[in-house]
Order: structure tokens, then C-alpha cells, then sequence
């Protein structure tokens, strides 16, 4: 028989309490949130009604709500946050029906099944500059790959305006979808088997029974999955700078990032990561209603 | 237990002394600067000057992507990691208004600089604000864009006489825009996977501004009055619209997809086969001639950008000057380091390491002009350069003309007419902002 552990006895004879412990775990973790997170997101919030340049010495001047008036009047700015919609449609919206399509084909018996799965899990270990990179000499119209197995000769992926942005969602999809596989094969394999014997006996087609029982019961975690996804492709930097100089791909973080560290425009860049912060909530608490809701059907 | 704890004290004590005074011995300065190649010869310069006078020189680098961000967030920590930087000539007022950079006005006059280097480098590398006669740098790397060109397509005897034939005159390095336009249409065959001409079109950071801006200047246009901040019916001028129309045309004259072209690109049209004729930097043009790097090195030529339509040649001006941190704990050294760096014989060190020296007389000797196949044109390009606004606001101008310019180049869309009376406006209003003009 195994006797348990009197953990607290045992800290206390070392003259640490289980609360000191606690507290030795939790402090530096806190203070870290603090310094690295909470400190500079406040800080920057007041920045944000200044017009501070940190190019300069010249003192920040309180200019109210000018930054936030003239960037929601600004047309580009605006045009950044219509690319960046399409981009979140198109990419979030490639990696489920892939991810999850990859997921229904993995969840059955088949040969090398794990060495399938770690394999196509390769795309999201590597870095994101990397793949753009690695993107770009595919899609060269005078030598890239794509075109040459495809036959589609000096066919121009990333040079044509309206093409671009698809083949950057394209790549982010080859990218994530692995992500949504994963996530999908995990709530794949914890639909009850019987449910489908069940469908099976009362002789329900296929139709039938992914949308009225596989589809419900991996909602939840498709929503998470889709969540994450949304938040990552809102937010999405490495592979458009990478891939592309097209004003159709010039996502929000590429402008505000230009913003911030190539004009140095401190104050003004800071009322556009509030702007870009608050969308992303918003966006995001959406999802977080809906999944509650499909959680408690 | 005791004795342990004391001795390792002891000990930690001794190596601390020890090193003190080891470092306040050892006389050192940090000069930062983008990673690429002269940033080497650099470094084997300041190994010269360690010999010399036991100062040890550490060239920092950092990739070009990063170098601005990188070098701002040090100035505006008042950081004291770096003593002097060779900084990009549009940071000047960034630099010197923010309080970054020391002012070395006094040093440029009791140095004889404006004597020693060619006029344009220290009116674009050290001056600022333009013809205040107040200097922040010293020019250290002369930069321009120029061109570089495929000699064995240019001399073949069959292109020659199809190329008479066609327009009339001699196929040769081209003197004017119109010869240029001429010949990059003539090589421009897609079926042969052949192109006429490779420009910068990147608007990531400056590449497409230098790029159009050779055009531009040599047009006769200009980017504005740099006296009085005034752009409306500068940047939008009839020549300036004729530039722009010509850089467009010369657009479609690049090989597919060359929407996010830079330096690197640029020389891989000529190392690939791509292209007849290649703008690019100066400063990458010593791996154009090196045959590990190029198969076609000993097929490649080089020439300073050609005349406009009114006779005008001028280029866009790349490069950096060399300035004196303003935290730097070592300023009277990093100045003694600069009066060493101007002397006429650390100049010819420079040029002959591989750095591109500013130095009038350096410049103007047969051994630099004949040093290498590009010397010449860089010599030629050197003395007729013109830069983009060095204002502290630079970078919102410049993002203000990717913004209007790239499209209308790479995409095609609008007048170059529309483009540019936008961009004057988009201008107007920004220094209006920083209340340069009322």
C-alpha cells in the first residue's frame, strides 16, 4: 500500500509553508505579467493621446482624441483593416475545411496513421519568416516550382494585385491547417462510438450523421481552434511582409508596424494598436458567446 | 562552511579588481552599422587604427531590415552601446533634432572636410538642415545607384545590327533615358525568358523612391524646394509626370513578377540571365565582378544613370556618413578616430579595401578610377547626386510616396499626372503637420 505524502509537513520541516511555495510560484509570474504586459499596454494607452515621436527628445504633448479621429478618418488605414478582413476570411477559413477535412480522413484505422500525422504537423514547427521565404522562390513566375508543375507558365502569384493576398492566405493555410487538424483529430477521437452504432442501426447516411452528430460534438473544440486562428491571422505579420510589398496585402500589423518603428510615430501608433486591440476583443468575445452557446446544447 | 563562502567571496572580489582595471586600461569604440560587406573593410580599417594606436575598433552590425529600428531604440534609450554610427543620410534631421548626434560643425571646419571630399557627399551625408552649413557627420560611404549591364549581349553583332535596324543608331551603354527605354525594349523577349531592364520597384523602406528618383532627377524634376518645404508644382511638374511615365514604361520592360524588387534582385537579373541591364547600388556591384558569386562576371559592364530628355544626369544618392553618438562615453576618442579617418592616406587604405571613399582626390586619381570596372561610373555618379528629404519626418514622406507611386508603377493604376498631384498634396499636408509651412 502507498502512504501519501504529507506535503505540508514535509515543507514545513524545510521551513517553507505550502502558501510560501504557492507564493514563490505565482509572484515572479505576476510580476513578470506586470512588468512585460499590464505596465506597458496602460503606459501606451496614455501614449495613445499623445503626439510623442521616441525618434526625438522633445516632451510628449497631450493631444486628446486627434490620433484616434484621424486614423478612423484615414482611407488607408481603413483599406489595411478591409485586407486584413479578407485575409482572416480566406485563411481561418481554408485551414478548417482543410484541417478538418485532413482530421476525418486521419481518424480511421489506416497504415503509418502516426507517421502520417507527425508529418503533416511539419508546416507549423517552422518559422514563419522561413516559409515566407520559402514561398516566395514557389511562387517566382521565372523559376518557382508552382507554376512549373502546374503548367501555368509566367503565371504572377504574388506580382498581380488581386492575387496576392490569396497566395499569402494560401501559404498561412498550408501553414495552421496542421493546427486545425489536431485540434479536430483530438475531438474527433472523443465522439462516443456508440452514438455512430447507433446511426448505423437506424440507418442513417453519411450526410446525416456528420451533420447531426459529428459536426455538434466537435464544434466546441473546432470554435477554439477557430478562435486561436482568428486572433494569430488578425495579427498576422511575418509571411505578408515577407511575401509581398502589394498595397492589397498590406495587412493592420504591417502598418502599424511601419508606423511605429520606420516613421516613428509613437503616440498615433499607439491609438492604432488600441484600435486593432479592441477589434480583436471584440471579434473574439463573439466567438467566445457562440461557443458557450454550442458548449450547453 | 564559513571559510568556503569567504574565500569564494575573496575571489570574486580579486577577478572584479582585476578586470577593472584591465578595462580601464583597454581604450575601445563601437561603431554600428548594417551588415553587409563594407562594414568588413571597415572593421579591417579600424584593425589599421588599433595598430597604430592600441585603440581596438569593434564594427557592430545588424541586418539592414533592422537597422534603423535597431538604431533608434539606442538613441531614444540614450543608450551609450554604440560611440559612433554610420547612419543613413536621411536620419541627419531625425538625428540631429532628436539631440542624438553631436554636432561636428566645428570639426568639419577646422578639419578641412568640405576641401578634402566631394562637395555633393557632404552636402547630402553631413548637412543639415540643407545649406545651413551645420554638420553632424563626415562622409564615410559614397553610395549612388547606378547601372550595371550584360556586355555580351550589348556587343553580340547580330543584336547590334537588328538593334540599328530597328532605331537607327548603335547599340551602346546608354547615354540618355531614351536610349535606355530604347534598349531594355529591344532585349525584352518573354518567349526567350530574356528581359530588358531590372528596377527597384521594393516599397518596403526606399527602394522604390531611389529607383523612380533616378529617373526623376535626371528628368530635370526634383522632389521639392528643400529651403522652403514647398511641393505643389515641384513633385508634380511636367517633368517630373514625364519621369514617372518612363519609370513606368520601363516597368514593363522587367522580367514577370518584379513587384518586390530590391538590391538582391536587381542582381540576380544579371547573375540569372534575366536581364540586359540592372539598376542597383554601387556597393553591391563588387559581387557582380566576382565569378564565384556571378557566372557572368566577366561578361558584366557598369555606367553612371543616363542624361533626361533636357540633358540634365543626376542620380539618387545611397550611402552613409559617420557620426558621433551623443551618449557615447568616449567622444574624444571617437573624434580622434574621425580626424585619423578624414586623412588622405586612410582614404586611399579605404577605397583600396573595398569601401567607397568620398575623398575628392582619392576619387579623381587614375589608380581608384581604374581599380575596378565600376570605379569609373561611380566616379562619374559621385559628383551629380541628389538625395531623397533628410527631415525627421523622412520616413512618412517616403511611406506617403509608396503609397501613391507604387501603384500607379508596378499596377498600372491612375495618371502619372493623378500619382503625383496626390503625393504633392499628401506632402503639402505632412509638413504642414510639423509646421514647415503654414
Amino acid at each position: 500500500m502507498i502512504t501519501p505524502l504529507n506535503t505540508s509537513s514535509r515543507a514545513a520541516s524545510r521551513g517553507l509553508s505550502d502558501i510560501s511555495i504557492r507564493n514563490l510560484f505565482i509572484i515572479p509570474t505576476i510580476v513578470f505579467l506586470i512588468v512585460f504586459n499590464i505596465f506597458p499596454l496602460i503606459y501606451s494607452l496614455g501614449y495613445s493621446f499623445t503626439d510623442f515621436r521616441a525618434s526625438t527628445n522633445a516632451p510628449a504633448n497631450f493631444v486628446g482624441l486627434k490620433n484616434y479621429r484621424e486614423l478612423l478618418n484615414d482611407p488607408y488605414i481603413w483599406n489595411n483593416f478591409a485586407v486584413t478582413a479578407k485575409y482572416v476570411i480566406v485563411s481561418v477559413l481554408g485551414q478548417v475545411i482543410v484541417g478538418f477535412g485532413t482530421a476525418m480522413l486521419l481518424n480511421r484505422d489506416i497504415p503509418l496513421k502516426g507517421l502520417i500525422t507527425t508529418l503533416l504537423l511539419l508546416p507549423m514547427m517552422l518559422s514563419m519568416a522561413v516559409v515566407g521565404l520559402f514561398w516566395k522562390l514557389l511562387y517566382d513566375p521565372s523559376w518557382g516550382v508552382i507554376n512549373w508543375v502546374l503548367d501555368l507558365g509566367k503565371f504572377q502569384w504574388l506580382g498581380d494585385p488581386k492575387m496576392a493576398l490569396y497566395a499569402v492566405a494560401f501559404t498561412d493555410i498550408w501553414m495552421w491547417s496542421p493546427f486545425v487538424m489536431l485540434l479536430s483529430l483530438a475531438g474527433l477521437s472523443a465522439v462516443p462510438k456508440h452514438l455512430y452504432e447507433a446511426a448505423a442501426i437506424d440507418r442513417a447516411g453519411p450526410f446525416y450523421t456528420f451533420f447531426r452528430i459529428t459536426l455538434p460534438l466537435v464544434a466546441p473544440i473546432l470554435m477554439i481552434a477557430v478562435i486561436f486562428r482568428t486572433m494569430e491571422a488578425f495579427k498576422t505579420f511575418d509571411l505578408a511582409y515577407v511575401l509581398s510589398t502589394q498595397p492589397s496585402t498590406e495587412v493592420i500589423s504591417i502598418r502599424l508596424y511601419k508606423m511605429a518603428f520606420q516613421e516613428w510615430q509613437t503616440g498615433r501608433s499607439c491609438a492604432l494598436a488600441y484600435i486593432v486591440l479592441i477589434m480583436v476583443l471584440a471579434i473574439t468575445n463573439i466567438y467566445v458567446k457562440y461557443l458557450n452557446k454550442v458548449k450547453e446544447r | 562552511m564559513r571559510k568556503l563562502v569567504t574565500s569564494v567571496l575573496a575571489g570574486i572580489g580579486l577577478t572584479l579588481a582585476c578586470g577593472t582595471s584591465v578595462y580601464a586600461q583597454e581604450k575601445s569604440l563601437t561603431i554600428f552599422w548594417a551588415e553587409w560587406d563594407p562594414a568588413n573593410y571597415l572593421q579591417e580599417l579600424g584593425n589599421e587604427y588599433e595598430k597604430e594606436t592600441g585603440v581596438k575598433i569593434t564594427v557592430e552590425t545588424t541586418p539592414w531590415a533592422d537597422f534603423q529600428t535597431k538604431a533608434f531604440t539606442e538613441f531614444n534609450a540614450k543608450g551609450s552601446a554604440y560611440d559612433l554610427v554610420v547612419g543613413d543620410s536621411q536620419w541627419l534631421g531625425a538625428a540631429s533634432e532628436g539631440g542624438h548626434y553631436v554636432d561636428l560643425t566645428d570639426f568639419v571646419k577646422e578639419n578641412k572636410v568640405l576641401d578634402k571630399m566631394a562637395p555633393a557627399t557632404v552636402k547630402y551625408y553631413s548637412e543639415y538642415p540643407g545649406n545651413s552649413g551645420k554638420y553632424w557627420a563626415i562622409p564615410a560611404e559614397g553610395d549612388a545607384v547606378g547601372w550595371a549591364y550584360r556586355k555580351d549581349w550589348f556587343e553580340d553583332p547580330k543584336e547590334m545590327e537588328a538593334f540599328k535596324a530597328k532605331y537607327g543608331y548603335e547599340l551602346a551603354v546608354p547615354k540618355t533615358f531614351k536610349e535606355l527605354t530604347d534598349i531594355a525594349e529591344f532585349f525584352n523577349r518573354p518567349d526567350q525568358n530574356r528581359y530588358g531592364i531590372a528596377i527597384y520597384t521594393q516599397n518596403q523602406y526606399d527602394g522604390l523612391a531611389m529607383g523612380f528618383e533616378n529617373a526623376l532627377f535626371s528628368y530635370g524634376g526634383e522632389l521639392g524646394d528643400f529651403s522652403t518645404y514647398k511641393v505643389d508644382g515641384v513633385i508634380n511638374s511636367d517633368k517630373a509626370v514625364a519621369a514617372a511615365e518612363n519609370y513606368r514604361k520601363l516597368f514593363g520592360f522587367t522580367p514577370p513578377g518584379w513587384t518586390n524588387a530590391f538590391f538582391v534582385e536587381n542582381n540576380q537579373a544579371i547573375t540569372e540571365n534575366l536581364a540586359a541591364m540592372s539598376m542597383n547600388f554601387f556597393a553591391f556591384f563588387p559581387s557582380l565582378i566576382n565569378e564565384a558569386s556571378n557566372p557572368n562576371a566577366k561578361n558584366t559592364g557598369f555606367f553612371a544613370n543616363p542624361a533626361g530628355p533636357g540633358g540634365e544626369q543626376f542620380a539618387a544618392l545611397g550611402g552613409q556618413g559617420i557620426s558621433v553618438v551623443s551618449y557615447s562615453n568616449n567622444k574624444e576618442e571617437a573624434m580622434k578616430f574621425l580626424q585619423w579617418f578624414i586623412k588622405d592616406e586612410t582614404q586611399k587604405k579605404w577605397a583600396a579595401l573595398g569601401g567607397y571613399t568620398c575623398n575628392k582626390s582619392v576619387l579623381e586619381s587614375a589608380e581608384f578610377q581604374n581599380a575596378t570596372p565600376y570605379n569609373k561610373a561611380f566616379y562619374d555618379t559621385m559628383f551629380k547626386v541628389k538625395d531623397f528629404w533628410a527631415v525627421p519626418e523622412y520616413a512618412e514622406l517616403l511611406q506617403q510616396l509608396n503609397q501613391r507611386v507604387y501603384p500607379y508603377i508596378v499596377n498600372g493604376d491612375g495618371t502619372a499626372k493623378d500619382t503625383l498631384d496626390a503625393l504633392a498634396k499628401d506632402w503639402d499636408a505632412t509638413f504642414k503637420k510639423y509646421g514647415r509651412v503654414k
